[in-house]
């Protein structure tokens, strides 16, 4: 397929793999910030291609495993009520709220609510959602804003047309998590061993990497903005090594068919309408202060959150599960004395062996030799 | 294939009088009877249906049968390439192939939900008529029940099929042996994304079709060249690689399949990149793997791709000395990994 087969390309694949090698001399630490990243090293091999010198460490860029307990709880409570029809992308389905304990306690979730009778409905888009309340207007319609900055200008054209259209019965439960101070609270943590980064092309591709900027200044890190498929990893990889060789710490862009510096300034201006910056719980990691987005004031009447009072709720999570370390890349996921034992994808203690894009669920599907 | 919509009769039921499915036409009474006679029994005449008997009284010449059942419960009803008649009807009868049973006999029972247009009831029992020819079965017995509106998804069919087995040979996972050649027929991925698309609304710019097709010709084919077939398995839910996890499991053996050997229509490929979906996972309805001795592998496929269907037949992979139970696949970038069997359906991811 046009513009995927070149990226998947074997023997380009290898010559970028061979010329990374050429170049390393001494050991790096890079961390890959999505889990769609995450997905395809794994699922392609490519750490197998890399010089040993290289370790990559798998950030906390999936948005499905770092949405908190709190949110799924809420999320589990607002889909419970029978006057809800509540819409989200299909794989948030699965992720387990607060009962998760390992032992003989399921945890509920929300195809486990649906099964109880919850209407819950898949969709591909919020402006699904925005549909399903325009045409049933006696119920309440709540989509799960889930996400990095990549779904957020979508999610945020979802509330800007309900209010405009004037539909009342439509509302978000907003659980939106930033980029950049996710990268500076790993790059604060005491433990930090990450040398480079890789960033994600979809979030720079609606934001840009100016953010990215102060980041690599501040702390002598490289960044690369980079792409999904394998050869974009590997030039990725392949830039923030000539950099950590070379002594600098810039940012560059390697996904340039995408991304723009200041990236895409009518989504931008859309999210800054709509969402303003909040502090925000992250599943294992805990609060990172401006580091989710909210609805601003004149919006809030769409916000799920306070339509169904639940803004108070607090949950705690589960102790066992060591996802927090696996998202800071502390620790590797077969390191967990729980993982695939007491923790698999069919009874997961933590996120990150939920989601697909999960560090744990892909070392669990593709690496269990 | 022949387009199983080309016909030309329309439903002798009459519709000005009965436009739905009421319940009483799965009370007992005349209509009932009146429904079976006009519907069933006028699509699919055949002697052992036309005896009427509370069991149908059939003849098999071999000493050895295979007998299988299997429900359909697709939504929508009707998608491009195929519909739950004529799934149906090839579902069981590739079952029956899949033991490498001659399939020559089916059942069927309707499971109709209260208020279904009389006329959509015939579509499919017109699709399953086309489809029992296609595939040489003839349906013989049969049952109709109808539930109250909103206890059914419009309409379920259960069918249950016997085939003959002329062959003496053992084929299982349990036969299959180091140095075995997997053969695929065709492309994967297509009935399940287009059972998705016209489930979702999804438009791409060509409907993909569903690969929905009886398989038992191809089997019968390999059997009576005489290839020494080990194993073979539809890739029906799950797809291919839950099949292949299935075999490795149950027969003790190391499967490595090549991902470059494995072929994905453009359009499937484009509309599982976009859900974000593996089509190694996704459901085929004409596809199957026959596992076999290495010295067979060409004649084997030869005779595969004789059936203008099954061209694209291919060789997928071997069963080597790694570790059993655990199949591996070798990444089109050259490195190796897990193949492994998913926890639930496949959930469209969020980016």
């Amino acid at each position: 397929m046009k513009y995927l087969d070149e990226y998947r390309d074997a023997e380009t694949c290898r010559k970028v793999a061979d010329s990374i090698a050429k170049i390393t001399t001494r050991p790096w630490s890079i961390m890959e910030i999505c889990g769609g990243q995450t997905h395809t090293i794994i699922k392609y091999g490519i750490d197998e291609l890399l010089p040993k010198e290289i370790t990559l460490i798998h950030g906390p860029g999936c948005p499905v495993c770092v949405t908190s307990v709190e949110l799924i709880d809420k999320a589990i409570e607002i889909a419970s009520r029978p006057e809800v029809i509540f819409c989200s992308f299909g794989d948030m389905l699965r992720v387990p709220g607060s009962s998760a304990g390992g032992g003989t306690e399921v945890a509920r979730d929300l195809l486990s609510v649906k099964a109880s009778g919850g209407d819950i409905r898949i969709v591909y888009s919020p402006m699904d959602a925005l549909e399903i309340a325009r045409k049933e207007p006696d119920k309440e319609i709540v989509f799960f804003a889930v996400g990095f900055e990549t779904t957020a200008p979508a999610n945020a054209m979802a509330v800007y047309q309900a209010r405009k259209q004037g539909i009342p019965n439509f509302s978000i439960l907003v659980s939106h998590v930033l980029v950049p101070p996710a990268i500076e609270a790993i790059l604060s943590s005491p433990d930090v061993r990450i040398q480079g980064f890789l960033a994600a092309g979809h979030v720079c591709t609606v934001m840009g990497y100016w953010e990215y900027e102060p980041i690599a200044k501040k702390y002598g890190v490289p960044i690369v903005v980079t792409g999904f498929e394998p050869l974009d990893i590997l030039q990725g990889i392949h830039m923030v090594v000539c950099q950590l060789e070379a002594g600098r710490a810039e940012v560059e862009n390697q996904y340039a068919r995408s991304v723009r510096r200041e990236g895409n300034e009518p989504a931008r201006k859309l999210i800054s309408e709509v969402f303003r910056v909040v502090p925000r719980k992250w599943r294992g990691v805990g609060e990172i202060p401006r580091s989710g987005l909210g609805l601003t004031e004149a919006y809030k009447e769409h916000d799920a959150e306070l339509r169904f009072g639940l803004a108070g709720m607090t949950v705690e999570e589960p102790s066992e599960c060591i996802s927090g370390l696996v998202l800071q890349g502390i620790k590797k996921p077969h390191e967990c004395p729980a993982f695939g034992t007491r923790c698999t994808p069919e009874r997961p203690l933590g996120a990150t062996m939920v989601s697909s894009e999960g560090a744990c669920a892909a070392y669990y599907r593709y690496r269990r030799l | 294939m022949e387009d199983k919509n080309d016909f030309t009769l329309s439903c002798p039921i009459p519709i000005s009088e009965y436009p739905q499915i009421l319940l009483a036409h799965g009370g007992g009474g005349k209509l009932m009877h009146q429904l079976i006679e006009q519907m069933f029994m006028a699509s699919f005449a055949n002697p052992a249906l036309m005896a009427r008997h509370d069991s149908a009284v059939l003849k098999v010449q071999s000493k050895k049968i295979a007998f299988t059942t299997d429900s359909y419960v697709v939504k929508p009803l009707f998608f491009p390439g195929g519909d739950i008649g004529a799934l149906a009807i090839y579902g069981t009868v590739n079952d029956l192939a899949m033991s490498g049973a001659r399939p020559l006999y089916i059942s069927c029972g309707f499971i109709i939900e209260e208020g279904l247009p009389t006329e959509t009831l015939w579509r499919v029992a017109q699709s399953m008529k086309q489809a029992a020819e296609n595939a040489g079965v003839t349906i013989v017995t049969g049952d109709t029940k109808v539930v109250d509106r909103g206890k059914g998804d419009g309409l379920f069919i259960n069918t249950a099929g016997i085939g003959e087995i002329a062959h003496g040979l053992t084929i299982a996972p349990s036969a299959v042996r180091l140095g075995d050649v997997l053969i695929i027929n065709g492309d994967i991925g297509r009935h399940g994304m287009a059972v998705m698309a016209a489930r979702e609304g999804l438009e791409f710019e060509s409907a993909i079709e569903s690969d929905c097709a009886p398989l038992a010709g191809a089997v019968m084919n390999l059997l009576e060249a005489g290839i020494q077939i080990h194993c073979l398995r539809d890739l029906t839910r799950g797809g291919l690689a839950s099949a292949l996890v299935e075999i490795a499991e149950a027969g003790s053996i190391h499967i490595n399949i090549e991902e470059a050997a494995i072929s994905v229509r453009e359009d499937v490929q484009g509309a599982c990149e976009i859900l974000g979906f593996d089509p190694l996972y996704v459901a085929n309805e004409g596809r199957f793997i026959a596992i076999v001795p290495e010295a067979e592998t060409a004649r084997a496929l030869d005779i595969l791709r004789s059936d203008k269907d099954f061209m694209r037949g291919a060789i997928i992979g071997r069963v080597t000395g790694g570790r059993p139970g655990i199949v591996t696949m070798k990444s089109r970038i050259g490195a190796t990994r897990i193949i492994d069997m998913l926890s639930g359906e496949q959930l469209p991811r969020i980016c």
